[in-house]
């Protein structure tokens, strides 16, 4: 039962997260990439402030998947960087933190790249 | 044929589909409730081979990123998003989709400034401003560390 109500929490925060931003592209237009950029930047925010880590604990994934998780990774490595390397901290907490997704993203994307045709010419947006 | 800005207008929102908010909302919360699951699955995977949390969070991490890669190149991708809305923007899948789909749509134009520059035509914007909010913030937290 435990793990069930885990699952569902994940769900319903993850859910509201894109319900949220669902409603910021049908009412105010904004594209697909100032959404990612606003929500990079609100996580960021939101993890500097300390209110992001506790729907981490209480959600799970449903809190780290969407790319406000993003954002409190950054702000998490950040304070880790600067507490061990203080002020070179400042410069190198931000990339650390967020290399795994990033190098992952393009190191896949450029293999697909290489591999995959593209079939199908509609594109997203 | 000639029409102005406003009957394009009218006429596009017309054919828009399935842009009423009432069935984009739900549907950008289940696919985007889905696929946070799916995160939670593998974070729970990672964490009984025993990799402590954040381990496991980057292992989730680089798993979603594949798995959207993968459906990116099947052009499976866009197909879901077409549903999901947000649901399939807003997950690091949808950051995925982001650096894969252009990367792959503008191989035409070269390896270099068709793949590898255009992959990070939303990638980068993302990764300008997330660092640029880290680092005010690491100015912050490192003043005030010297006054505590």
């Amino acid at each position: 039962m435990d793990i069930f109500m885990e699952y569902v929490r994940a769900f319903v925060v993850g859910g509201l997260f894109c319900a949220v931003g669902q409603v910021l592209i049908d009412l105010t237009k904004l594209t697909p990439a100032r959404i990612l950029v606003a929500y990079v930047v609100a996580g960021t925010v939101l993890g500097a402030i300390g209110w992001y880590q506790p729907l981490v604990d209480f959600a799970g994934a449903g809190a780290t998947v969407p790319l406000t998780g993003f954002g409190n990774l950054l702000a998490q490595g950040i304070r880790k960087a600067v507490d061990k390397d203080g002020f070179l901290g400042i410069f190198t907490g931000g990339f650390t933190a967020c290399a795994a997704g990033v190098t992952a993203a393009i190191i896949f994307g450029l293999i697909v790249a290489l591999i995959f045709k593209r079939t199908d010419r509609t594109r997203q947006e | 044929m000639n029409i102005s800005k406003q009957e394009y207008e009218q006429v596009a929102k017309k054919h828009a589909g399935s842009s009423k908010m009432y069935i984009t909302i739900p549907k950008a919360f289940l696919i985007g409730g889905f696929i946070c699951c799916i995160g939670e699955f593998f974070m729970n995977l990672y964490q009984y081979i025993g990799n402590d949390n954040e381990k496991s969070a980057a292992f989730t991490s680089i798993t979603l990123v594949l798995i959207s890669a993968l459906l990116t190149g099947f052009g499976l991708y866009e197909r879901i998003a077409k549903h999901g809305g947000a649901g399939t923007l807003v997950p690091i899948t949808g950051f995925a989709n982001a650096v894969v789909s252009p990367a792959l749509e503008f191989k035409t134009e070269g390896y270099v400034l068709g793949t590898g520059a255009k992959m990070f035509v939303i990638a980068g914007p993302v990764i300008v401003y997330g660092i640029a909010a880290a680092f005010v913030y690491g100015i912050i937290y490192w003043i005030m560390g010297l006054f505590s």
